[in-house]
């Protein structure tokens, strides 16, 4: 697999040279690959949104340097505005954002500052408008008379229709009731499947990442302590309750089994492993027994 | 983001004898002070206000490094000020004269005494600032003010909306920080173009703003509705202002040093 876009010993220091001088990222050496769902868990404060803000240029970084498609994306001004566009990001609560008149005219913002032709705007506002699954006749609607979720759907499509290569979500589910979460992180999955891009997807929550995502890497203090897919990341269950971030249920009971002296396997995440593996233990407990 | 190091109002917390006085003797020395301050007008009324503020700022223990961080943005006020007095003042002891510009004695003096009485001006409401907090002060403006209530000003509602319009700047900055960078996301572009290109890129950044505050603002009058905030008829306090022995004492001073610097004027020192 081809890296898209690396940070190489990233540092991040935020109001430098005063008294309130704070290390958010320390050497970080992070990677993303083409095509991949990329989790990135991390507390409040452990420096998972200062390092997505590196990734599309939003912030500069103190020392080290950030690579899209193996170039620094702060060799010049150009390429650095380049870069956002290519890298797409979707803040938290993207819903704020909005401010055109109508749903239409919010999503083609990003298109337009791309510089690209009406119709070319034309079809890619459409296009992620179906994505996000909103309606034609909606797009001629002001964005502030929808729901809460509907507008968010309206942000991440503002974003979506640059068309970024890379994708990167900041908790876009926060606040979103079940159905809403599905849906959202569905669309996501078709943007991916559909462009083949790389998605990066932030979030807290330990059962929200494990469902969906490749691989996992997470952030603590400044610091990527583990990375892998998430079966290795679990294995670390105390480390990270210890991080404050804790691992799905299912890995908890699994975690407790053990330590309760059943053998076995503790990286279980979801409930199918968690059949499987329990089936497979009670069949050869059987045969002994 | 430079948006962070704006200081506006900004409270020190601390434990000096300046922090522990009333916010209404606070408040009445700084306009003693001030009044004091037009009334110098020699070097010997300058140097008894110089004494003052010096004193007051010892006591603080506020540091002088975060005073004089405060003070850089006048700094371009008194230097303008300072350079109009020094051509404008007329006078009788020329000491340059070129082409249509004359400095004499007079507008040196003048422009001196003018950027001194800016600074310290500033530097003693900063003092007042730096020193009493947000709340505090609008406590101490509505006890102050309240005798207006009779004239049916609605002291209390304009304390309460100062104290809430400081509560939220820092908010509003952030949030404005936020925005930003969420529409430099979709490439939008704050930095450069001429001016009217500026003044549209600021669409996308102040719609969301405004309708985050307006957001913000009811929400708040529902939480508060929902404590039973009815205005101020009736309305307890949980800090009490007592005026202590020092108050006294700090206002016996100021009124002190304002009779003084009166008089000493008077008789042309």
């Amino acid at each position: 697999m081809n890296t898209i876009i690396e940070t190489k010993q990233l540092t991040h220091i935020y109001s430098a040279g005063t008294p309130f001088e704070r290390g958010a990222l320390v050497d970080v050496d992070f990677s993303a690959y083409e095509g991949e769902y990329l989790g990135i868990i991390g507390h409040t404060g452990s420096g998972k949104s200062t390092l997505i803000q590196h990734l599309n240029g939003l912030l500069k970084p103190t020392s080290g340097q950030v690579l899209y498609q193996g170039e620094d994306i702060w060799s010049d001004p150009k390429r650095t505005r380049r870069t956002r566009f290519q890298v797409g990001l979707v803040f938290q609560y993207p819903e704020y954002q909005l401010f055109e008149e109508t749903i239409y005219k919010d999503i083609a913002f990003g298109p337009r500052n791309m510089g690209l032709d009406e119709k070319e705007i034309d079809r890619r506002v459409r296009e992620a408008a179906y994505f996000v699954g909103l309606r034609d006749d909606q797009l001629q609607r002001s964005p502030f008379e929808l729901s809460g979720g509907q507008k968010r759907r309206v942000a991440i499509a503002g974003v979506i229709a640059m068309e970024p290569k890379v994708l990167i979500l900041d908790e876009p589910t926060a606040g979103l009731d079940p159905v809403g979460v599905e849906s959202i992180l569905g669309n996501i999955r078709d943007y991916h499947q559909f462009h083949n891009a790389t998605i990066i997807l932030v979030s807290h929550s330990m059962e929200e990442v494990a469902r969906t995502v490749d691989r996992l890497v997470v952030v603590n203090d400044g610091h990527i302590p583990f990375q892998g897919s998430p079966r290795e990341v679990f294995r670390h269950g105390d480390e990270l309750e210890a991080m404050g971030l804790g691992v799905p249920q299912m890995t908890r009971v699994f975690h407790r089994l053990r330590a309760m002296g059943v053998d076995i396997d503790p990286s279980v995440y979801t409930i199918q492993q968690a059949k499987a593996v329990l089936l497979d233990k009670l069949g050869r407990s059987k045969e002994v027994g | 983001m430079a948006l962070k190091d704006i200081t506006l109002g900004q409270y020190f917390p601390g434990h000096s004898l300046v922090h522990k006085l009333d916010p209404r003797t606070k408040l009445l020395a700084v306009v003693l002070y001030i009044v004091a301050l037009f009334l110098a007008k020699s070097f010997v009324t300058y140097g008894v206000m110089f004494l003052v503020l010096a004193l007051s700022i010892a006591v603080s223990k506020v540091p002088l490094k975060s005073i004089l961080r405060g003070l850089k943005p006048v700094l371009f006020i008194a230097v303008f000020t300072a350079v109009l007095n020094l051509f404008y003042t007329p006078g009788t002891h020329v000491l340059v004269h070129v082409w249509i510009f004359t400095v004499t004695m007079e507008g040196v003096l003048q422009a001196f005494f003018m950027v001194t009485r800016i600074m310290m001006l500033i530097t003693g409401t900063f003092l007042l600032t730096y020193t009493t907090s947000p709340i505090l002060l609008t406590d101490g403006l509505e006890a102050l003010l309240g005798p207006l209530k009779k004239v049916k000003v609605p002291v209390h509602e304009l304390a309460m909306m100062m104290s809430i319009a400081l509560r939220f700047i820092p908010t509003l900055i952030e949030e404005t920080d936020k925005i930003m960078s969420a529409q430099r996301a979709r490439g939008a572009d704050f930095e450069s173009g001429n001016l009217m290109q500026r003044a549209k890129a600021l669409v996308p950044l102040l719609v969301p703003l405004f309708i985050s505050a307006f957001r913000r603002a009811d929400e708040l009058a529902v939480a508060m509705e929902c404590r039973c905030y009815h205005g101020g008829e009736g309305r307890t306090r949980l800090r009490q202002l007592r005026y202590a022995a020092r108050d006294r004492l700090t206002l016996g001073f100021f009124l002190a040093i304002t009779v003084l610097v009166g008089v000493l004027a008077r008789f042309g020192l």
